[in-house]
Order: structure tokens, then C-alpha cells, then sequence
């Protein structure tokens, strides 16, 4: 008790002292976590869930290295490392962009590739990059018990030069498509939380119903800004989030919207805060599309009844109804013409073990919206067949935002930049200079499309090939390609990965609009301490991931070694046995020789039975051609050989049968 | 021998190198000096050559002659024993190849007899372990969706986007992507028998008008947690403009099984049903959807195009699901792993059981994997129903098969009580129906046609096969067709689902005895090296006859010298032979050839064409001939034995070959091919030589060589047939259209070699 007693003196005293120095300071330095789950109705009926969880450690400069609540293995990580930036993603399913929407923030920065994704940017000299790489992949690896350590091999991963954020060329890239994404990678990443999953939002965390889910990807990013020498560093911010696309139980028709609540969605209620945080907010998100329903609605409504609205509130939506009353109703500036989305947010803070939170949807009217979609929607996929050549085309067809946004502009000189950022393994071969482009289905030269473009090709078993380019499309195109061919490579034997017949992977190509920016914006300026409203308020550029392609390659019956070896051991040894018969023997030799050994031991009794059938056949008895002689003894011998292996054979199954 | 004669002076020590020195130190001794002799030693190591003709020369002692020929040896070197056994053979080759010709074919009469039967090897695949979900809700929806088709089928059809919308419809309302792929079948195809025959009627449209164009159907459901890097194609060829009952069913099949499969949570493929407009044939529309897959396609591929006229009337709008659900571009899903193409034949009454019919040859004889067949097999007697494979029906009847199964029970029920463990006895029933599912089977691989629209997926290398099912009272118990079919399909998918890989364990070449029994690659493979083996025998025997007799002939010309002719070259005698084969194949590929070319001619009618063709065909015949030299039946010479041995020697040499490389290509034309040509290489002896004989034992010979030519030689085959009936002779020929268009090598040794036969015959 004394003990803890004079900790916690130390404590304050320490906690006094910071302060002194904090209050230079403009910024406030205390560990942070916060807590924050969206909601989000889908247009297929289905929804989007999306926790968001942060925790800021300040910097180790005025804050020392001790740390209340933020993890110690991710602070290591980062000094250790020197990570200036990392994102780390493990993901199970495909985002699907059409109908979940690919121009909002949370879809942007929470869609990901299928298996596993991780870049990170580093703050050490550029011959230490690798190292560094190498060891955080292992470091990973361990931590959140996955194969992130394939990562180290350097057929794996890459060094963007532009299609990141970061132009310091420390960054490193890589992805593994294949890896499989379960709880035990949850489990790691929960345990960085303060409260686990014991208490407050994550409690939701039920594993079966969210490893049932349509789409499930959990992130890691993480910021740091330790090594700045300027002061205004802010420390180390790890953003934890998990986004879940889930289905309510279906017991109703089939087009309709279904009404959820989270105790159906996940099958668990959220027994009060985790007392950690700062904050533990739940939002619901209408999207814009969906606003404009209901104001349509409304405004008939309205107009067929003559009624005056007294508020905006949710009680007297036409549409859903919420089971709980909100905190408050957040609007989105309106951008242009259109309708901001609303989110609605509830504090689950009120709620505690007797009184759990849980928050329910109903629709009233079956209604259908759609998403805002990224300007193109981008689809990938091989081309040809047969296991020598083919060719991987990208092909990006417009959609409507797409038009909006361009009303928005001047039409004269209006381009559409498109970054892709393609790594291909060193097996698939391509040939970058077979780059076509294709607008509306016409080829195009490419130079005029192609503002900029780098490539690395890849080395056999060293390096896979990086293709960056940066086209440039006419605004008012529908549809364009573009399409690269390759020849597929042979493998050595015990470079084949475990299943080999099933093909392999081409990663995800990373496509970015880089004239897109996408954000939501508050009026209220008080909203941005809330971390996860002022993560939906960053600009982020619009990008999309396309799907993972399987190539398959020529595969070696894998029991065909053995008989190769066989074979050409046989073929060996008929080579080799011949060839030193034919160097070895000399057969003109071997018949003197043997010529005379049969003329010195001629048996006496073979001498007498020659005599005797000699005189028998009343001739000249004369002595025997010496071949002939050895021919018949040979035929004696092989004939009673014979004999005598039939006999005993015949003995044997007579005997033992 | 080069260094014989390049040192003439030498002693005869030469012959003995120095590490035989000791062994042979006595007559080492009265040799030449040690240092000269070792010197030699340096060379001859070098050269084991020359070790080795030392063998015969010890007699040569006193011989200081340079050259070789003429160090001829007294005693023969005894050949070694693999070369003796060779030359015992070729020395036998007529009772040798009788008796491997019989074996051969012996061998393929006992294939049903030696089938195995067929295992799941892949243990992925796992069929069967979990139940079948398929429940009596998506049946009964399946018979709502095919009630609805049928209903629609029976209003009157005008544009035939009627039923693709419809089905566009339901797969967006289960929650699958959908889009339309329109398509025009290839009219410009060359196709050999219009060439000759004239064209089919209603084949050729000229100018394709909107409804000429087919529409297919295609509905993705993407699985949720996959990754999309894999699929499994579902087909139901269906006609839109007049479509059958049996094609609703499949829809309706596919549909319940489709209904399903949007709300498992087991998937880890996209599932892609493609509803095939077979208005231009089943084949046409699968493989105009696939080739388009795999490519960059930027089709129109709107419903209704603007220059059509047909989506003016507002009822179309109308009827379309809600905006945007079909996207009018073209979606794909991966790499495909399998493909099921499901057919429901109209009703039959010829069974008490309902029969489902596996179809499995792609083009070229090409086969699907076998864990496929046995899968659907597995389902299928689960789900009581009776699997069948395509056979020959007219083979059941034959009474020599029957006594042949007979035979062959009887010495199965021998071999058992010789041998408990080894089970070779097979039921003449088996024997039969196994033998004339075997002939079909191989009559298909042969025909390389594909025998359904899963003969488009083997081109791209994708696992397929077509189910047909001849219920028996569909009409009646609808509702149960359609349950059990749909747990067929459902336990299929699933079972590819499972897969890891793709098909690649169990075997790829095979032939099919019945649905469980199955013929390997290593058991076939023995008829076909027995059948094929006496050819290189053969050429062997005429050729080395060739020499000899020509070696005594060489004397003649010796004595008189007027004759210019190059005797000394004996060896190269072949070369001249071997040229006319070549000339004589090259002609006979360009007359192959030549139809296609005479196709681009516009505006041609098919009886010009014949003449134009036959003209040329000659005319490069002729050329052939100036090009050659000299055919020996064009010779004014006497017809001397060496000269069409030779050719003969050679021409069944090409033919071995040829059957060779065939047998890897596609086994079972070569089959058959070994079986057409295989006697004709043995028994073809010139017509002169019958005639000089003049006995009626030469000339029926004579006459039986001139009709196995002829029956050999496909042309005339054909015509023949064709006289003698229609029916019979479309089959043979599609076979000869497909040999001419798939089978390119094996048509010109069908072609060449009983030209060169014939040549042969009136050297």
C-alpha cells in the first residue's frame, strides 16, 4: 500500500512537472485512446461497420517512455525501426465498389487487397532501408502471428517511387495475396487496445459473426513523428481500425431493406464504455444519395399533406427510425448542389452492464439508393489462354460521379489522371513495352495518354517487376484499357509454394485518381477533437484496389522427379555401360584368348565323347573349333542353369502350396 | 576409315593399345618399336573406333594393305546380341508382324476386359460429406421460374430478349451481377464440306439483322469471403426463340441451384451461370462467351441497340429490372476452375429410371479430367439416378462381340480358378456394352469433334463436361426433377468448391469403358505399340532386301559400263525413294489446302469450285513431277524390285511416323489410323508384279489391294459411303472435315500414303 502510495506521489509529481513543461507547450501531452464505432446501411441490404479505435503516445522528448495506454510492443516497433509511417492491413473477401461505394473516405482508406498489406516509410539512412524492412516484417510477423515475414524476400516486395504519399524513396511496399486472415490475427490486434475486448465498443467483437461477415479487413496505421527535430511533433498516433461489411439474419422478403439492430448484427450488446477512453461515440452515417431520399419523400409527404415540419429530427423520418434518441445530428457541409450525408451520434457512455446499448435500425419503406462511385471503376483480369503468353488488362469504365465532377469543371482541357501502381512477380514476365492503351475501344498511342511513367522490370529471382504510370484520359471517355503481356515463367523445382497447381497470384494493382480528393466536412470545429470525425475530414486521394489475378503456370507433375531419375539413370547407365564395353573390350582378344584356354582345358572327358563320336560317325577326328566348343558349353550350361531354376521352382510350389 | 589409310607404313601393331600391352606381352614383343607404339597409343585412344575394328584383324599380319574395304574380315565379328536380335526380327518380319498386327488388335478387343475401375484421387474434392442444402424452396421456385418461362413461350415471341430478360431478372433479384453478352456467330468460317457439297440450307445469312443476333445470359454471384481469383461456370444452352421443355428445366434447375447458392456462406469460388442462347447452336454461343472472356472486349453490349428499332416499344422499358442492376459492360471472375454444362433432354420412356448422360470429349480428343466424371458419377447414382456414357448401340447386337465376351468370360472364370486374387473375368453383358462404349468413345476422341458446348472450356484449358438428363416423367413430378438434379449440381459445385488446385491428380488420358470404368494411357498404349510395331520391321526387311539385291545387281553394271547410274552410292539409294515420298506428300498436302484458298474466291459456286480444284490438283501433280525428276511409274524401265522396295521401305517408315508422333497428339486417330494403314503398309506389293504372275491367286491379291487402297483413301471412302447412305456418311464425313481441319498431319499420311501406295504398286 505504501508502495503504490508513493508511486502515486511520484506519479503526481511527475504529473506536475510535465504539466509545468506542458504548458509551454501549445499542445496537450497525455496518452490518448478513443473509441468510435460507424454504421453505415448498405445498398444491398447489407452493413457496414466500422470501428475506430486510436491511441497517441506524445512524444518521448517531453514525455518520456513510459506509457499508460499505449501499447509498449508498438512503441518498440517505431524506435527500434524508425518507422516514420506504416500501415498494416489484413483483409478477407473484396470490397465490393460497386455497390458499397468507392468514393467516401471510409471506403477508400478501408478497402484493402485480399490477405495481407503492408507499407511502411522509414526515417533512417537509404542503405538501412532494407534492414529495417526486413526486420519489422519478422518483428510483424511475430506479432500479429502471421507470414508477414515472406515479406523479406526481396522478390516480394518494392520500393514505390510516387504512387505513395512519400516522395523520400525510404518507403517499401508489399502485399501477400494468399495469406488467410483469421482470429488469431484479431487477437494481437486487440490485445494493443487498453481494454481488449472485455469492455466498451470492441466488446462487440463477437468472432463468429464477424468472421461471417461479406468483408472483413483490420488495420494497423501508424504515424510518428519522433525523429522531427521541429517541436511541434505530435508523437506516435496508432489507428487501429476493423471494418466489417455484415448481413442482418435474412428472415423477410428479398428486396426489401432489412431493419438490424447490433445485437443482431453481432450478437452481443455494448455493456458501457471502455473507461480508458476519452471518447466512445457510435454514428450512424446516411449517405448523401440516401439524405436526398428522404427530403424527396419528405417534400411529397409534405406536400400531399399540408403539414409544417417542426425539425429535422429522426422521429419523423419518413424512412427508418432509430430505436434510440441520438446525441446529435451531424450534417455535412454541402458540397455543390448536392445533399450532405448525415450522421447521427450516440454517446455509449449513458449506457452501462444493467442497461446495455443497443442501437436499432427500421426501415419503414422499402427504398433503394445507390453509392457514389470513384470516377472509373476499375476491373482487372487476364487475357489468352495456354500456359506460354498472355496478357494482363486493366480496363476502367466511367461512372456517373465521374460526370458530376466534370460538370463541376471547365470542359476545356479537362483530364482525368490515373495512377496504377502494378507489382508483378518475377515469373509472370512482362514486357512493359507492349503497353497499349486502348479509349473507348480504340488504340491509342501511348505516349499521348501516358503522362508519366516509371518501370522496373523485374530479375529473375531477385526482383519483381514495378510498373507507375500516370495516364491521362480525356474526361469524357467511357471506357479505357490498358494491357501489358507477358510470357510465363518456368520455376525450379523447389521454388513451387505449397499447392502449386493452384496458380499464382498477380497482387492487386493499386489504381489512384489523383485529381480526386475525398473528405467530409463539418461546419462545427468543435467536432475535430473527435478523432474519428477528423479522420473523415482529412482529404484522402480516391483510389481502388483491383482483384487479385491467379495465373496458372506450367507445373511440374511433382512425382515426376523420381521418375526423371529414374530414367536417366537408366539412360546413363545404358550410355555409359556401352560406351566403356566399346572402349574396354577387345572382342578379337578375348576369342584368341579364349580360343586357346579352350584348346590347353579341353576336359579329357569332352575329348574323349569328341573321339568317340568321331568314330562313331567313322571320321577324321579332329579337334574341335574352339567358338563353336564354347558356344555349345555355353548353351549346356545356360540350358541346365534353366533346368535347374525350373526344378526348384517347380519343388517350391509343390511343396509350399 | 581415315586413320587406317592415313598411315599407310604402318606394322600391324597399331591394332593394340598399351594397356593391353601385358596382357599380350608375347606378341607385343615382335612388333615395332616401343616408341612408335607408344605414340600410337595417344591416337588410338582418341579413337575408339578404330579399337573396335581391330577386333577382326589379327589375321591381317602379313596384310600392309592401307584400306579398309579391303581388310575383310574372315571370321565375322559376332554382333552384339540386341543387334542380333534386330536382325532376327527383321529376318522374320513377315510371321512377326502377323503376329504382332493380330496381338494389336486382340489387345484393343481386350481393353473392356482390362478396365479399372475408376477413385476419386483427389481427397480435396471430398464428395459427399456435407449434406445437401438444396431445399424444397428453391425447387418449388425453380418450377415457378420455369412455369414462368414456359408461360412466356407460349405468348408469342417476337424479338427473343423476352426470356433473357426474364432471366436477367431472377438472377438480379438473388443478388447476382448480371450482364447481357451479345454475340454474331462467325459466318465467314471455312467449312470443307460447303466447299463440296454447296452450302446448308439457312446457314449463311448474308446480312445479319438484330434478331439474328444471340443473346447470352450471364449472372456472377461473388462469394463472400473469396477472393475472386477462381470460379465455377455453370452452363444452360437454351433456345430463345423457340425453346423446349427440357431447356426450361435446365433453367430451372440452374435457377434453384443459382437461388441457392446466393445465400451459402460456404462459397470460396464466384459462381457464373451462363443462361447460352443456342439460336446459332450450343457450341457457337459457349465458345463466343468464352472467347471473348479472354479477351479485350469492347462489344456493345447493350440489350437493345440503337439501329434495331426493337426497343422503342415502352413494354420492354418497362419490363427491365431497376436501373443500373445490368450493367452493360462485360463481367468476368477469375480463372475458371470447372465447368458443368446441364441439358435435359425431353422426356423419355425408354428406361424405369431417369438417366443422365456424361459427355466429356473436347475438340481433339481431348478429355476433361477424370475426377470430374467421377464426381458427377458419385452424385449422380446418389441422387438414383442412371449414369450413362455415349455408345455405339448398334454393337450391342453384334454376335461377334458376344462371342468374344463369351471367350473372354470363360477365360476370366479360368483365370480365377487359377488365381483367386486376380480379377480379370468380365460378363459378356459388361464385355459388350463396355466395348461399344469404348468404340464410341474412341470414335469420338478419333473424330475430335466435341461432343457438347463443354468442348469450348477444354480449349482453354478448363475442366468441363455435359450432363444430360432424360427424365422420364418430368412432367408429372416436376417439383422432384428438380430437387435431385439441383442436389446434383449443388453437390458437384460444391465438391469443386473444396478444390484447392485445380483438376490436376487423376488422369487426364483415358477412354471410357462405362461411367465407373475406365481404360489408362499405359494399358491403351500396348494395342497401339503392338498394332504399329511390325511397320519399322518392315521397312527394315524391304530395306536391307533392297541393298542386297542391289549388291548383286551392282556386278552386272561393272561388266557393263555404259550404264552412267551412281552404283557405288547403294546407301544412298534411299534418298531418291524418300524424295518422291516427300514430293508426293508435299502434293498431297497442297491438294489439301487448295479448297481452303479456293473458299476466299467470292462469288463462286461449289461446282466450279470442284473443277477449279480438280484442275489445279493435277496441274500440281504435273508440277510435283518436273519438280521430282522422275516417278518411277512414269519410267519407260523395266520395274525392278529394289526400286519400289525402296520406296516402299520408306513410305512405311513415314507412316510409322507418322502414327507416332499422331499417338501423341491424339491417341485414338491414331488408333483408328493404325488400324486402316497398318495392313495396307503389310500387304501393298505392285500391281505388276501380280499381273506378271498371272495366276488368279495373284490377281485376287491384286484386287484386294487395289480395294483396300481405295478404302483406305479417304476421298473415295467418302464418296462411296455417301452413295451408299446418307446418314452414315454425314458421320464420315464430319470425320474427314475434322481430320482436315484438326488432325492436319495425320489427313496427309492418309492421303499421301496410299498415293505413294498406289505409286508403289504401279512401280
Amino acid at each position: 500500500m505504501s508502495r503504490f502510495k508513493s508511486s502515486f506521489l511520484l506519479f503526481l509529481l511527475l504529473f506536475s512537472a510535465y504539466e509545468s513543461i506542458a504548458s509551454e507547450d501549445i499542445v496537450q501531452v497525455s496518452e490518448e485512446f478513443t473509441e468510435a464505432l460507424l454504421l453505415r446501411p448498405l445498398p444491398d441490404r447489407k452493413v457496414l461497420a466500422h470501428f475506430h479505435f486510436q491511441s497517441t503516445a506524445p512524444p518521448t522528448r517531453t514525455y518520456g517512455r513510459h506509457h499508460h495506454l499505449f501499447p509498449k510492443s508498438i512503441y518498440q516497433l517505431v524506435h527500434k525501426f524508425k518507422v516514420r509511417e506504416m500501415e498494416l492491413s489484413f483483409t478477407q473477401g473484396r470490397w465490393n465498389y460497386e455497390r458499397w461505394g468507392g468514393y467516401d473516405p471510409i471506403s477508400n482508406s478501408n478497402a484493402k487487397p485480399p490477405g495481407v498489406e503492408l507499407w511502411a516509410d522509414f526515417d533512417v539512412p537509404q542503405h538501412q532501408v532494407e534492414d529495417s524492412w526486413k526486420n519489422l516484417t519478422h518483428a510483424l510477423s511475430g506479432l500479429f502471428c502471421a507470414s508477414i515475414n515472406f515479406l523479406e524476400q526481396s522478390t516480394s516486395y518494392s520500393a514505390p517511387q510516387w504512387s505513395f504519399q512519400s516522395v523520400s524513396g525510404k518507403l517499401r511496399y508489399g502485399t501477400l495475396p494468399r495469406e488467410a486472415v483469421c482470429t488469431e490475427n484479431l487477437t494481437p490486434w486487440l490485445k494493443l487496445l487498453p481494454c481488449r475486448d472485455k469492455a466498451g465498443l470492441s466488446s462487440l467483437m463477437d468472432r463468429p459473426s464477424i468472421y461471417r461477415s461479406y468483408y472483413h479487413s483490420q488495420r494497423l496505421h501508424l504515424r510518428s513523428d519522433e525523429f522531427d527535430t521541429s517541436k511541434t511533433s505530435t508523437g506516435i498516433v496508432l489507428e487501429q481500425t476493423l471494418t466489417v461489411v455484415l448481413q442482418p439474419n435474412t428472415f423477410s422478403g428479398k428486396t426489401s431493406q432489412l431493419s438490424w439492430s447490433l445485437s443482431s448484427l453481432f450478437g452481443r450488446k455494448v455493456g458501457g464504455k471502455c473507461s480508458l477512453s476519452n471518447s466512445s461515440n457510435v454514428y450512424v452515417q446516411f449517405e448523401q444519395s440516401l439524405v436526398s431520399k428522404v427530403k424527396e419523400l419528405r417534400e411529397k409527404r409534405e406536400s400531399s399533406k399540408n403539414e409544417i415540419l417542426m425539425h429535422e429530427g429522426f422521429q419523423n423520418n419518413p424512412l427508418f427510425e432509430l430505436s434510440l434518441p441520438p446525441k446529435r445530428i451531424i450534417k455535412e457541409v454541402e458540397k455543390l448542389t448536392k445533399e450532405g450525408s448525415i450522421l447521427y451520434e450516440f454517446s455509449v457512455e449513458d449506457y452501462d452492464e444493467s442497461e446495455p446499448f443497443d442501437l436499432g435500425l427500421s426501415w419503414k419503406v422499402p427504398v433503394f439508393w445507390s453509392c457514389q462511385q470513384a470516377p472509373l471503376r476499375t476491373s482487372r483480369f487476364l487475357l489468352g489462354s495456354g500456359n506460354e503468353r498472355g496478357a494482363i488488362a486493366i480496363s476502367m469504365k466511367s461512372t456517373e460521379s465521374n460526370n458530376v465532377e466534370r460538370s463541376g469543371r471547365d470542359d476545356k482541357e479537362c483530364w482525368l489522371r490515373v495512377g496504377i501502381f502494378q507489382v508483378v512477380p518475377w515469373y509472370v514476365k512482362v514486357y512493359y513495352h507492349t503497353l497499349e492503351v486502348f479509349l473507348d475501344g480504340e488504340p491509342q498511342h501511348t505516349v499521348d495518354n501516358v503522362e508519366k511513367i516509371h518501370v522496373s522490370p523485374s530479375e529473375d529471382k531477385v526482383s519483381p517487376g514495378v510498373m507507375e504510370i500516370v495516364l491521362r484520359l480525356p474526361c469524357s471517355v467511357s471506357t479505357a484499357a490498358l494491357t501489358l503481356e507477358f510470357d510465363k515463367g518456368f520455376l525450379h523445382i523447389d521454388e513451387y509454394p505449397p499447392d502449386a497447381n493452384q496458380g499464382f497470384d498477380i497482387p492487386s494493382a493499386v489504381v489512384r485518381f489523383n485529381d480526386f480528393l475525398t473528405n467530409i466536412s463539418f461546419d462545427d470545429n468543435s467536432l475535430k477533437r473527435v478523432p474519428i470525425l477528423s479522420k473523415l475530414e482529412e482529404n484522402i486521394p480516391v483510389l481502388s484496389y483491383t482483384e487479385v489475378l491467379l495465373v496458372p503456370l506450367t507445373t511440374p507433375d511433382f512425382s515426376m522427379p523420381y521418375n526423371v531419375i529414374t530414367i536417366t539413370c537408366t539412360i546413363f547407365a545404358l550410355y555409359f555401360g556401352s560406351l566403356l564395353n566399346a572402349l574396354r573390350r577387345r572382342v578379337g582378344e578375348e576369342e584368341r584368348l579364349l580360343r586357346e584356354k579352350a584348346a590347353k582345358k579341353m576336359g579329357p572327358l569332352t575329348l574323349m565323347l569328341s573321339k568317340l563320336s568321331a568314330k562313331l560317325r567313322r571320321k577324321q577326328w579332329e579337334p574341335p573349333k574352339p567358338s563353336s566348343s564354347r558356344k555349345s558349353v555355353i548353351n549346356k550350361k545356360l540350358i541346365l542353369k534353366v533346368l535347374l531354376v525350373a526344378g526348384i521352382a517347380v519343388a517350391w510350389q509343390y511343396y509350399f502350396q | 576409315m581415315a586413320t587406317g589409310s592415313g598411315q599407310p607404313a604402318q606394322p600391324k601393331s597399331w591394332q593394340i593399345p598399351v594397356f593391353y600391352q601385358k596382357a599380350t606381352a608375347k606378341t607385343a614383343t615382335d612388333l615395332a618399336t616401343t616408341s612408335y607404339f607408344e605414340s600410337r597409343t595417344q591416337r588410338l585412344k582418341s579413337s575408339a573406333v578404330v579399337e573396335y575394328r581391330a577386333r577382326g584383324s589379327e589375321k591381317l599380319d602379313a596384310d600392309r594393305r592401307a584400306t579398309m574395304a579391303e581388310t575383310e574380315p574372315v571370321v565375322k565379328p559376332k554382333p552384339r546380341p540386341i543387334i542380333r536380335i534386330g536382325l532376327f526380327l527383321i529376318s522374320h518380319s513377315l510371321f512377326v508382324s502377323v503376329v504382332c498386327c493380330t496381338a494389336g488388335i486382340l489387345a484393343l478387343l481386350l481393353l473392356p476386359a482390362l478396365a479399372k475401375n475408376t477413385y476419386i484421387s483427389e481427397n480435396a474434392l471430398m464428395p459427399g460429406s456435407a449434406s445437401p442444402r438444396l431445399s424444397h424452396i428453391d425447387a418449388s421456385e425453380g418450377q415457378n421460374f420455369v412455369n414462368r418461362i414456359l408461360n412466356l413461350d407460349s405468348e408469342a415471341i417476337k424479338t427473343g430478349i423476352e426470356i433473357p430478360e426474364l432471366i436477367a431478372k431472377h438472377m438480379v433479384e438473388l443478388g447476382g451481377e448480371v450482364n447481357y453478352h451479345k454475340f454474331q456467330p462467325i459466318s465467314t468460317k471455312f467449312h470443307p464440306l460447303h466447299f463440296f457439297l454447296g452450302p446448308d440450307a439457312g446457314v449463311i445469312q448474308e446480312n445479319y439483322s438484330c434478331s439474328s443476333y444471340g443473346i447470352n445470359t450471364v449472372g456472377i454471384i461473388r462469394a463472400p469471403r473469396g477472393d475472386g481469383k477462381e470460379a465455377i461456370v455453370m452452363v444452360t444452352p437454351y433456345n430463345s426463340v423457340k425453346i423446349t421443355t427440357g431447356q426450361a428445366f435446365s433453367l430451372g434447375v440452374a435457377y434453384s441451384v443459382f437461388s441457392l447458392l446466393a445465400r451459402v456462406t460456404w462459397l470460396a469460388k464466384d459462381i457464373i451461370w451462363l443462361a447460352a442462347d443456342s439460336k446459332h447452336g450450343e457450341y457457337a454461343a459457349v465458345a463466343e462467351w468464352l472467347r471473348d472472356y479472354n479477351a479485350l472486349s469492347f462489344g456493345d453490349l447493350k440489350l437493345y441497340p440503337e439501329i434495331c428499332g426493337v426497343n422503342t416499344s415502352p413494354v420492354c422499358t418497362t419490363s427491365q429490372v431497376k436501373e443500373g442492376a445490368i450493367s452493360d459492360g462485360f463481367r468476368r471472375a477469375g480463372t475458371m476452375a470447372a465447368a458443368l454444362v446441364i441439358k435435359v433432354a425431353d422426356s423419355s420412356t425408354e428406361f424405369e429410371k431417369d438417366v443422365l448422360n456424361i459427355y466429356a470429349e473436347a475438340s481433339n480428343g481431348q478429355m476433361p479430367n477424370l475426377d470430374l466424371i467421377n464426381i458427377v458419377n458419385y452424385f449422380a447414382v446418389g441422387q438414383g439416378l442412371r449414369v450413362r456414357v455415349e455408345k455405339i448401340w448398334s454393337l450391342l447386337d453384334s454376335w461377334l462381340l458376344n462371342s468374344l465376351g463369351e471367350l473372354i468370360e470363360l477365360l476370366g472364370k479360368v483365370a480365377t480358378s487359377l488365381n483367386p486374387q486376380g480379377g480379370f473375368g468380365i460378363p459378356v453383358a459388361d464385355y459388350v456394352e463396355g466395348s461399344a462404349t469404348l468404340a464410341s468413345s474412341l470414335y469420338n476422341q478419333a473424330l475430335g469433334v466435341p461432343t457438347g458446348p463443354h468442348g469450348a472450356f477444354r480449349d482453354y484449358q478448363v475442366d468441363a463436361i455435359t450432363m444430360e438428363i432424360s427424365p422420364k416423367f418430368y412432367a408429372t413430378e416436376s417439383f422432384l426433377f428438380l430437387l435431385y438434379v439441383g442436389r446434383l449440381v449443388e453437390g458437384v459445385i460444391r465438391s469443386v468448391n473444396n478444390l484447392l488446385e485445380k483438376f490436376h491428380q487423376s488422369f487426364f488420358l483415358y477412354l471410357l469403358t462405362s461411367p465407373s470404368r475406365f481404360v489408362s494411357v499405359g494399358v491403351y498404349m500396348i494395342a497401339f505399340a503392338l498394332l504399329i510395331a511390325p511397320l519399322p520391321l518392315v521397312a527394315a526387311a524391304l530395306c536391307s532386301d533392297a541393298s542386297k539385291t542391289k549388291l548383286g545387281k551392282d556386278k552386272v553394271p561393272e561388266t557393263a559400263p555404259h550404264r552412267e547410274s551412281v552404283p557405288t552410292f547403294t546407301s544412298w539409294k534411299w534418298l531418291y525413294a524418300a524424295k518422291t515420298v516427300l514430293v508426293v506428300h508435299l502434293w498431297s498436302a497442297v491438294v489439301t489446302l487448295l479448297p481452303y484458298f479456293l473458299y476466299q474466291i467470292p462469288n463462286s459456286s461449289p461446282s466450279t469450285n470442284l473443277l477449279i480444284w480438280i484442275t489445279l490438283s493435277v496441274l500440281s501433280l504435273f508440277f510435283a513431277y518436273e519438280l521430282s525428276g522422275s516417278f518411277s511409274f512414269f519410267s519407260t524401265s523395266p520395274p525392278q524390285r529394289s526400286e519400289w522396295a525402296l520406296l516402299k521401305s520408306v513410305t512405311v517408315a513415314v507412316a510409322f511416323i507418322g502414327l507416332c508422333l499422331m499417338s501423341v497428339i491424339n491417341f485414338a486417330t491414331a488408333e483408328i489410323g493404325a488400324l486402316l494403314l497398318v495392313p495396307m503398309c503389310l500387304t501393298a506389293v505392285p500391281l505388276r508384279h501380280n499381273l506378271k504372275v498371272n495366276t488368279t491367286r495373284a490377281l485376287v491379291r491384286g484386287a484386294c489391294h487395289m480395294l483396300l487402297v481405295f478404302v483406305g483413301f479417304p476421298p473415295t471412302a467418302f464418296l462411296l459411303l455417301k452413295g451408299a447412305s446418307d446418314g452414315f456418311g454425314n458421320v464420315i464425313c464430319s470425320f474427314i472435315l475434322q481430320l482436315k481441319e484438326a488432325n492436319g498431319y495425320l489427313v496427309q499420311v492418309f492421303v499421301a500414303l496410299p498415293l505413294s501406295l498406289i505409286e508403289s504398286m504401279f512401280a
